[in-house]
């Protein structure tokens, strides 16, 4: 039973320290942003390596959910005789929830490991303590640009999720099940609004960009040193991810669509 | 302790008093001190898992000990402002035991990676320097090859040739012979001579090959559990009437260091299973 107790203490103890040194994390990484903007070639890098790489799992997501979305709405449009909705449909569930929301996942799953393993892997091999022995803050040099890169990234990958869903819908609901064409993207432009969809779509995906970011970098940067730890920070960057999108996703629904 | 040696009188650059250091409930070094002079070349000695490493990360700054002062140059590192302890980094250079190099860059960019962090030098005189610092250690001829194409000595050679290119006045050597054939470990071991000598710099060695630290270096430290056994030039340290070290510089498998972790009598521990 003492043993329990004490169990639980160690647990939380240990969860409260680890919570700290992310938010520490987090400052110092933010306080280091100036390298990362100065010298922007750093960051383009990272763009290309943690967004331009991820546009072909992201395109093909996009446009099988698209299509997804145009078959379920037909089907149940269908039933109302209100076909001429689904344009409607499925711009809105993209732009609201599912751009941000997926890519947010999938952009965990595709780069977030990769930026823990390749930090963890940095750590392991000694390469951010040389680092420091050259007088360069790798939180500067490394950290950030890829902080950066993946906040810029996420919003594009989110856009880019978006419209090829719109094209899948359009391919399947127009294309295959004859909805009409004029009326699919007349009764989308009427209704999806730029300030109350878009924009509220584009700050989720940031906010989500951020999240993931701060998670993958920290978990490679406070990785235990082995090929285990390593390993286990990597897993730890795809569970916290989604987690944090998932749960985000509904305090910023509430916020900006629940009128709570 | 022979303190008539002929080095002897040359000034201190690195000063260590009273450290004290643990990892966990582990103590690592139970109040040490010495001093590193300038020119010399310094090694420290021991069996593994004495701290070795761990006191060259301390004299760099990267750990802070739980007590006791690191001087560098009469700074100490555990006092200054985080930005006057990187001005001192840029002035050493660290050899890491796997070499380090960032292994997104090839052999050329891993050299002037210092270069361009630190100074805003043209790149041709980047260019000049880093053929420089690479042709001193024979692999001028690899700079195209990234980290991953080179065996282990050349990759150490290149982190050499990384760690001198912003000319440093002190050097520290993370067990520079450890798994290397021994032709390349002549080489290394010549190189550390060389570049001593000729650069006037200050070496510092952690190693726990014998001959090779015993043939280059000015003055030892030998270490073990967390306190310095003995100390003097390697002819001093030969003469030592000190069992243990003889053990350690020979070899004997068994000695005052024993063969055996601590473990109940034999028989009795074979018998315990039936």
């Amino acid at each position: 039973m003492l043993d329990w107790l004490q169990n639980i203490g160690k647990k939380s103890l240990r969860g409260f320290e680890s919570t700290g040194r992310a938010a520490m994390f987090f400052v110092a990484v933010v306080r280091g942003m100036d390298v990362a903007l100065i010298r922007f070639r750093l960051t383009l890098r990272e763009i290309y390596s943690v967004g331009v790489l991820s546009i072909v799992i992201i395109t093909v997501s996009g446009l099988f959910v698209g299509m997804v979305l145009g078959l379920q709405g037909y089907v149940n449009f269908a039933k109302f005789n209100a076909e001429e909705s689904l344009g409607i449909f499925v711009a809105l569930s993209l732009v609201r929830e599912l751009g941000p929301v997926v890519t947010g996942l999938l952009y965990a799953g595709r780069a977030g490991s990769a930026l823990t393993a390749e930090i963890g892997l940095m750590k392991t091999t000694e390469q951010l303590a040389s680092m420091e022995m050259m007088a360069v803050d790798p939180i500067r040099r490394i950290i950030a640009p890829r902080f950066l890169a993946g906040i810029i990234s996420m919003p594009l990958l989110a856009a880019i999720f978006s419209a090829v869903g719109i094209f899948g819908g359009y391919f399947v609901g127009v294309g295959l099940l004859g909805v009409d064409s004029g009326s699919y993207w007349s009764q989308m432009q009427a209704n999806v609004d730029f300030s109350g969809d878009i924009v509220n779509g584009v700050i989720k995906s940031v906010v989500f960009g951020i999240a993931c970011n701060w998670i993958a970098l920290y978990q490679g940067y406070d990785a235990i040193p082995t090929a285990e730890g390593v390993s286990r920070a990597t897993t730890k960057t795809v569970v916290h991810s989604a987690l944090a999108v998932l749960g985000l996703d509904f305090v910023l629904t509430a916020l900006m669509f629940g009128d709570i | 302790m022979t303190d008539t040696d002929i080095h002897i009188s040359s000034e201190p650059l690195v000063e260590i008093r009273d450290l004290y250091f643990s990892r966990g409930e582990l103590p690592i070094f139970k109040g040490l001190s010495l001093d590193i002079r300038r020119g010399q070349v310094t090694g420290f000695m021991g069996p593994s898992g004495t701290g070795k490493t761990t006191l060259l990360k301390l004299v760099g700054g990267q750990l802070k000990p739980s007590d006791g002062k690191v001087y560098i140059q009469g700074q100490d590192v555990n006092a200054i402002s985080r930005a006057s302890l990187f001005e001192l980094r840029k002035r050493m250079g660290m050899l890491f035991q796997s070499g380090a190099l960032l292994t997104d860059l090839n052999v050329y960019e891993n050299v002037a990676f210092p270069l361009r962090e630190h100074t805003k030098l043209p790149e041709q005189i980047i260019r000049d320097l880093v053929l420089m610092k690479l042709e001193a250690v024979g692999l001028r001829g690899a700079r195209k090859l990234m980290p991953s194409q080179l065996s282990g000595g050349m990759a150490r050679r290149v982190a050499l040739a990384r760690a001198i290119v912003l000319d440093p006045m002190m050097i520290m050597y993370d067990e520079p012979f450890t798994g290397l054939d021994p032709i390349t470990k002549g080489t290394i071991v010549t190189l550390i001579k060389q570049l001593n000598n000729v650069l006037g710099l200050t070496s510092v060695i952690v190693s726990h090959d014998v001959e090779e630290t015993l043939s280059i270096a000015d003055y030892i430290y030998v270490i073990s559990d967390g306190e310095i056994v003995e100390s003097g030039t390697p002819a001093s340290l030969r003469k030592s009437s000190s069992e243990w070290v003889q053990q350690f510089l020979n070899g004997y498998p068994d000695g005052p260091a024993p063969f055996h972790y601590p473990a109940p009598e034999y028989i009795q521990d074979l018998l315990a299973g039936r």
